[in-house]
C-alpha cells in the first residue's frame, strides 16, 4: 500500500498553495496515513482513488479537509500507550532510586496541543515510586497557536475519547461546558513555552526524561543529528530519551544506545559518551 | 473473538459492527437490554466485549450492565458503554455498576479501536482467540 506519484504530486501542490507547507518526496507515507481516514470516510478503499475523485470534483470542503489533515498536529492522550507504560514501569522507578532530592524534570519537546505533557503528568501521578515528588514538565512547541490551546488544558469530547481510559478521564478532568478541563493540580506541573528545535534551545536547564516523539521524521538527516546532539547537552547523563516508534538514533547520532523498557525501547547516552556531556 | 453490540439504533449497530468486523471481531447484535440478555443466554461462545448504549427502550444500558454483572458466568465479558450520555456523574455511575470503559458519541473509528486496544481486546488475525 503506497500512494502513487501523481496523487502525491497533486496533494503536495495543493497543500503548498494553501498552507505554504512543503511535503517533500519521501513524505508519501505521511500523506497516506493522514489521508486514509478521510478516504475511508468518503467511501474509498485507498488514498489513490480518493485523490482521483478529488482531482475530478475539486470539492472545496474536501480540499480544505485535506489541508487540515496534513497540517494539523496529530495527537492523542497516551499516544501509542507503550512509552507511558515504559515510563511508569521502568523509567520512573529506576530514576526514583537515583534522585535523592525527590525531584524530576521532564521535557516534552513537540507538545502540540498538550496531550503528551498532560499524559506524562498523569503517568507520574499514577506511579507510586514518585508519589509526592516535585515533577516539573517543560512542554514546548513551535506553534504559539497550539500552545495557547495546551495552556488552556481544555479538550473536546472527541479529543478525550482518544486514548484516554475513562477512569483516568473522570479522575484527572472536570466537565467544563461541553468540554473537559484538566485538573488544576496537573496543569500546575506543566510549563508551556515556544521553542524551535532547529535553533539553540537556550537556558532550558537539565532534564531527566525527554519526549521527542514523532518530530524528527520531519527533518533531514543533518538536522536530526544536530537536534539529537543538542538534546544530549541538556540531558542528565543517566537520563532517558523517548522517540516515536518509527524513529531511531542509529546511524543518526551514535552516542545513544537503545535499551528495552516495558514493551518498547528508550534511548540513553552511551556510558563512554556520558563524560562528554558535562 | 466475539463482540455483542447493544443499541436501539440500527444505524449505530451497523457503524459499530463495521468497525469491529474490520478489526477482526465476529459480531452479534441486540436492540435493547432484554434482547441482549436473551442473545447472551443463547450463546455457547460468549463475547469478549459488549458495546452498550445507555438509552434504550425496555431495558436500558445501565440496567443491562448491572444484570450482566449479577451473573457470575458472564464475569469475563468486558463491558463498554457507547453513548451520548457524557456527564461526569453518569460515567461514574456506569463504572460503579461494573462497566470497564466508556466511549462518548460521537466518536471516530480510531477512538473505538483505541479503547479496545486499551482493554487488551485484540483479535488474532484469522483465528479464534
Amino acid at each position: 500500500m503506497s500512494i502513487g506519484a501523481d496523487a502525491f504530486g497533486f496533494v503536495r501542490d495543493h497543500v503548498r498553495a494553501e498552507s505554504a507547507i512543503v511535503l517533500e518526496t519521501g513524505k508519501e507515507y505521511l500523506v497516506e496515513s493522514r489521508l486514509l481516514p478521510l478516504a475511508r470516510q468518503t467511501g474509498h478503499d485507498s488514498v489513490d482513488t480518493f485523490v482521483a475523485e478529488l482531482r475530478r470534483t475539486r470539492n472545496p470542503a474536501l480540499m480544505r479537509q485535506v489541508v487540515e489533515a496534513l497540517t494539523t498536529n496529530e495527537t492523542s492522550f497516551f499516544r501509542d500507550s507503550d512509552p507511558f507504560v515504559a515510563l511508569r514501569q521502568d523509567v520512573l522507578p529506576t530514576l526514583a532510586k537515583e534522585r535523592p532530592g525527590r525531584s524530576l524534570r521532564v521535557w516534552a519537546a513537540a507538545c502540540s496541543s498538550g496531550q503528551e505533557p498532560y499524559s506524562i503528568a498523569m503517568t507520574t501521578r499514577d506511579t507510586p515510586e514518585v508519589a509526592g515528588w516535585k515533577i516539573d514538565i517543560v512542554a514546548t512547541d513551535l506553534s504559539e497557536e497550539v500552545l495557547a490551546k495546551a495552556r488552556k488544558g481544555e479538550y473536546s469530547q472527541l479529543e478525550v475519547n482518544r486514548g484516554l481510559p475513562v477512569t483516568t478521564l473522570v479522575k484527572h478532568f472536570q466537565r467544563s461546558g461541553i468540554n473537559w478541563r484538566i485538573n488544576p493540580d496537573l496543569a500546575a506541573m506543566v510549563q508551556f513555552r515556544q521553542l524551535n528545535l532547529m535553533r539553540p534551545f537556550g537556558p532550558v536547564g537539565r532534564f531527566d526524561v525527554v519526549f521527542l516523539r514523532n518530530v524528527l521524521i520531519y527533518f533531514d538527516l543533518a538536522t536530526k543529528r544536530d537536534i539529537l546532539r543538542r538534546v544530549r547537552q541538556v540531558m542528565a547523563p543517566d537520563g532517558y530519551l523517548f522517540l516515536g516508534a518509527a524513529e531511531m538514533t542509529m546511524g543518526v547520532d551514535d552516542a545513544w544506545e537503545r535499551v528495552p523498557a516495558g514493551r518498547s525501547s528508550v534511548y540513553r547516552i552511551r556510558e563512554d559518551q556520558r563524560s562528554c556531556v558535562r | 473473538m466475539r463482540a455483542l453490540i447493544v443499541d436501539d439504533s440500527r444505524a449505530m449497530r451497523r457503524i459499530v459492527g463495521r468497525i469491529l468486523t474490520e478489526r477482526g471481531f465476529e459480531t452479534a447484535e441486540a436492540a435493547d437490554g432484554q434482547e441482549a440478555i436473551a442473545v447472551l443466554e443463547s450463546m455457547d461462545d460468549l463475547p469478549a466485549v459488549a458495546c452498550i448504549d445507555w438509552n434504550m427502550p425496555v431495558m436500558d444500558g445501565l440496567e443491562l450492565v448491572t444484570a450482566i454483572r449479577a451473573r457470575p458466568e458472564w464475569r469475563d465479558i468486558t463491558l463498554m458503554m457507547v453513548t451520548t450520555e457524557s456527564e461526569q456523574d453518569r460515567i461514574v455511575r456506569a463504572l460503579a455498576a461494573g462497566a470497564h470503559e466508556y466511549l462518548i458519541k460521537p466518536f471516530t473509528p480510531d477512538a473505538l479501536v483505541e479503547k479496545l486496544d486499551l482493554l487488551g481486546l485484540v483479535p488474532t488475525p484469522g483465528g479464534v482467540a
